[in-house]
């Protein structure tokens, strides 16, 4: 790298846009002759579909069409699932081309969750799809349904699935169980704990949305929707779900606001509004609600587990194995299986060297909205359970819990480290991140604080979080291993046009991370030239060779390096001609800030713009030289990166009223380099608000028919601006040596601790009332409740 | 109904469905699709805007009640392009991530700032409180108006 410009703390150039409210979001998409589309929806959680009647829908005003799962019958697949849990047998019929099925586009017969859909009403406005839908009758037989793998474990329980024998997904194991046991066994002290990591609701501001134009003449579709994934979705819906041509499907991703993993999946309205589209002849257009995104859209977590940890008197960790029933949902989702598994499995011995260890997941279809990722998913569920059964063993053995994590934590001179439970961890300083977070907490004075807060009747609890999160998704063969269907690596397009301006086009689609402004900042970097020259094309399969997506924070640490290792080729290209031009060998040509020139030879130098001129022209280049500056490459990394950090919270609780305070909150991370601290300190602080949502409100509560209760933002709370206190942030920087760059992912890591730190709090603060442990979310009731039942 | 209104300074005279709510008129009829819809409750704020001096959900109106109003969006808030100091703050101090919550909470924003030129952090995070945001976690929101309230100052 040549500049200063990677590292600074550039302005994201899409947000002026953003602010003047002339971003097009997918829904704002007006195209002539537009149709709109909207769902019928499942009222039950579980119910056999005796008959739809559409005739009265049909009749109503604007209404052009409805549709049900059996006027779909041999148009449209089943939609698939790519991952699955790697390396046991997954249950679930499969899709008709083999690969692992997913379930309907529309309800075929019988209903398994609360927001599927069961017909599709277009009409002229949307109103019109809307009034008309509800005129859709469907006649139900109710059926017992499921909402927890508890319930649809147990022997009799109702099935969802005939091919899926007791509702389970899969049994999915990591690590050695009998050695784990053997430790256990022998263990001087072990302890255990139950907790229910529960249901959230992603709920980005932006609800899914999906826009089908067909172009008759040419037998061309393109797809404009809120996808974190264009080209996955364009291949998995061309060939698997639509049964059309590769290239007839253009996929296009619009600015997506927010996603946070929700918008990675496939979801019925994308076959559908394509379909639609051209058996209408004219384009159309779905836009969901809040409620239907909140029946609808992938949700998050849901793990109920159990661990035991097993150590010795003096705080050495000896053994961890933990046990976790995953609620999947009725469907699998895209990628959900793999997620609620290999995420979090491999995921719980955080980062401590432990030297035996095993997680088993049950993954368990209940009558309830399939799962997907959330913020920091499988590694947050991961964290939360590790680091409360660690803040236990501390009290049980009368340790200081942030002393037992510096002694158990992976010392940096055992990188790589091998885990135990398959995942190798790149490099770090754990313990220097958590020294750091303790020292900004002013962590040996907190035992004062506690005394006052005592004195003005407030209980006050310290909780740490410490983590590393796997991100980077990652090594295609390694994924394969773990069952994803479909590569893992990144792309990107360098071409560098006449006047040295630069366009470069990446595989993967931002949903809120400034790409276009961090990805310009690392080709310009890496060509020695100003941001300004370079535009980022993302999101759309016309444009971008080839991609994977946004998922797993991947995008900067493999999309960013084969950018990086493109603008690397463009420059070597750039050498050999300018060499040539100059009359010198080669390695006598020196690059710095946009020009080529050779030292001790005063005026023989070439600029970036003369090179990108001169390559352009063609003329007289060196001998088998291709003229132009037209550069793709992919990057697979050999492994994944491993971000890490501490966080530290210090709460206050009115033992009387049950209210908590979040009186100091301190977060120290470790992305490797930073390509814009503004940016990834915007990422950092997103996410922790995200991770204190659920720590503190958030829960999706179903009853036991299957119905949502919490199906709109007045039923399920989400974090405002006056629930966020301040954050007192720190970085250390440790690069990964899987990629050029050393960068490791950052767009969700920090959400992982969160709710670990607060847990920890919060179950501290509550000691002194007889509490031992209670779940999420720490509501005044609930805290109110818990107390009054530990004092009798 | 045929109602009458003045929307960032051009006058709409259109025929609509008294169930027609106002974010619908000034996203469907008006073409100003700047306020979102990203609620069915109310809860949200992405589709505030100004109706004459105050901030509305435009959500939570009928279009025949703005029926001779003066109504602002984001978009009206500045002329050719140019940002308002708020809106500099904001994108400086990366209070917008996704873009998709930002209209609305320039519009409560700026509303807050004509009520009380010199907030407090307690104030600003208060004339948000009708403003949900999932990207930034309100701390770049809330350090934009601190520091447009600086520059002003």
């Amino acid at each position: 790298m040549t500049t200063e410009t990677f590292g600074a703390g550039l302005k994201d150039r899409d947000v002026p846009a953003m602010l003047r409210g002339d971003t097009t979001f997918t829904s704002d998409l007006r195209l002539p002759g537009m149709l709109h589309m909207e769902f019928v929806r499942s009222e039950h959680g579980h119910a056999r579909i005796d008959g739809i009647d559409t005739a009265e829908a049909r009749e109503m005003p604007g209404v052009v069409t409805v549709v049900t799962g059996e006027d779909l019958a041999g148009k449209l697949m089943p939609m698939p699932c790519i991952w699955i849990p790697g390396g046991v047998e997954s249950h679930f019929p499969p899709h008709p081309y083999g690969v692992p099925g997913a379930g309907p586009v529309l309800a075929e017969g019988v209903v398994r969750f609360i927001g599927e859909p069961v017909a599709a009403v277009v009409a002229e406005t949307a109103e019109q799809a809307r009034a008309a839908a509800r005129k859709v009758a469907v006649a139900y037989t109710p059926l017992a349904a499921v909402t927890t793998p508890r319930q649809a474990l147990a022997e009799g329980a109702p099935q969802l699935h005939d091919a899926v024998p007791g509702n389970l997904n899969a049994l999915w194991t990591c690590g050695d169980a009998e050695r784990t046991d053997a430790a256990i066994a022998e263990a001087e002290v072990v302890v255990e704990l139950d907790l229910y990591n529960q249901r959230t609701i992603n709920n980005p501001m932006e609800p899914r949305a999906a826009v089908g134009d067909y172009d008759p003449v040419k037998d061309e579709y393109t797809l404009y929707a809120t996808t974190q994934s264009p080209h996955n979705h364009r291949f998995l819906l061309s060939a698997l779900v639509l049964g059309i041509p590769f290239n007839k499907l253009r996929v296009i991703a619009p600015p997506i606001g927010g996603s946070f993993g929700t918008k990675g999946y496939l979801y019925p309205d994308m076959p559908l509004v394509l379909f639609l589209a051209r058996t209408l002849g004219r384009p159309v257009r779905w836009a969901d609600t809040r409620e239907g995104l909140m029946r609808s859209t992938v949700q998050g977590r849901d793990h109920l587990q159990h661990v035991t940890l097993a150590g010795t008197r003096d705080g050495r960790i000896t053994a961890l194995r933990c046990t976790s029933y995953a609620n999947l949902g009725a469907y699998p989702s895209t990628i959900g299986p793999g997620v609620a598994t290999a995420l979090m499995g491999r995921s719980v011995t955080g980062p401590y060297a432990i030297p035996n260890a095993f997680c088993e997941v049950h993954a368990v279809f209940t009558n309830t909205v399939p799962l997907g990722a959330q913020r920091g998913s499988g590694r947050a569920e991961a964290t939360t359970i590790t680091e409360r059964v660690l803040d236990l063993y501390a009290k049980e053995i009368g340790a200081d819990p942030a002393e037992v994590r510096l002694r158990n934590m992976v010392p940096p001179d055992r990188f790589p480290y091998e885990n135990g439970l398959g995942w190798t961890y790149d490099s770090g300083d754990y313990a220097a991140a958590l020294r750091r977070a303790l020292e900004l907490a002013d962590y040996s004075k907190l035992e004062v604080l506690r005394r006052e807060a005592r004195e003005r009747g407030k209980l006050l609890g310290v909780g740490i979080g410490s983590f590393v999160a796997i991100c980077g998704v990652g090594p295609s063969t390694r994924m394969q291993a773990e069952g994803m269907l479909g590569g893992t690596w990144e792309s990107a397009n360098i071409r560098v046009h006449p006047n040295g301006e630069v366009a470069a086009t990446i595989g993967s689609t931002s949903t809120g991370q400034s790409h276009t402004t961090t990805f310009a900042q690392i080709v310009a970097s890496e060509l020695g030239i100003d941001p300004s020259a370079v535009t980022i094309f993302q999101a759309d399969t016309q444009k971008a060779p080839y991609g994977q997506g946004t998922y797993g924070s991947r995008s900067y640490s493999v999309g960013g390096p084969a950018l990086a290792l493109a603008a690397r080729q463009v420059i070597a290209k750039m050498r050999t001609a300018a060499a040539h031009f100059l009359g010198v060998p080669e390695d006598q040509v020196e690059y710095a800030d946009g020009t080529f020139s050779v030292p001790g030879r005063e005026g023989a130098s070439k600029t970036f713009q003369d090179m990108a001129m001169a390559l352009w022209y063609g003329w007289s280049l060196p001998p088998g030289m291709e003229p132009t500056l037209d550069v793709t490459t992919f990057f697979d990394p050999p492994d994944f990166n491993y971000p890490y950090g501490s966080h530290l919270a210090v709460v206050e609780i009115d033992e009387t009223t049950g209210e908590l305070e979040i009186v100091r909150y301190v977060a120290v991370h470790d992305v490797g380099p930073i390509g814009n601290p503004l940016v990834v300190n915007g990422q950092f602080e997103g996410s922790i608000a995200h991770g204190l949502g659920q720590a503190l409100m958030e829960r999706a509560r179903y009853d036991e028919t299957g119905a949502l209760l919490t199906a709109d933002l007045t039923t399920y709370a989400m974090p405002r601006a006056h629930d966020i206190p301040r954050f007192v942030m720190d970085t250390t920087e440790t690069p990964s040596p899987h990629n050029p760059l050393g960068v490791k992912g950052a767009g969700e890591i920090a959400t992982v601790p969160v709710t670990a730190a607060v847990a920890n709090a919060v179950c501290d603060a509550l000691r002194e009332a007889g509490v031992r442990h209670l779940d999420m979310p720490y509501t005044p009731e609930k805290i109110w409740r818990a107390i009054r039942e530990a004092k009798g | 109904m045929r109602i009458t209104l003045t929307v960032n300074g051009d006058r709409v005279e259109q025929d609509v469905p008294p169930n027609v709510l106002l974010v619908d008129l000034l996203r469907d009829t008006c073409e100003l699709t700047g306020a979102k819809v990203g609620c069915d409750t109310g809860q949200c704020g992405t589709c505030v805007v100004r109706l004459g001096d105050r901030s509305v959900k435009s959500c939570q109106m009928l279009a025949v009640q703005a029926d001779g109003a003066e109504v602002t969006t984001v978009e009206g808030l500045s002329g050719d392009g140019e940002l308002t100091p708020l809106q500099e703050a904001l994108w400086e101090e990366h209070g917008a991530q996704c873009g998709f919550c930002v209209p609305g909470m320039v519009m409560s924003l700026t509303d807050l700032l004509e009520r009380d030129s010199a907030p407090d952090e307690q104030a600003i995070r208060a004339g948000i409180a009708g403003n949900l945001c999932r990207c930034t976690g309100y701390g770049a929101v809330v350090r934009a108006v601190q520091k447009a309230v600086k520059d002003k100052s």
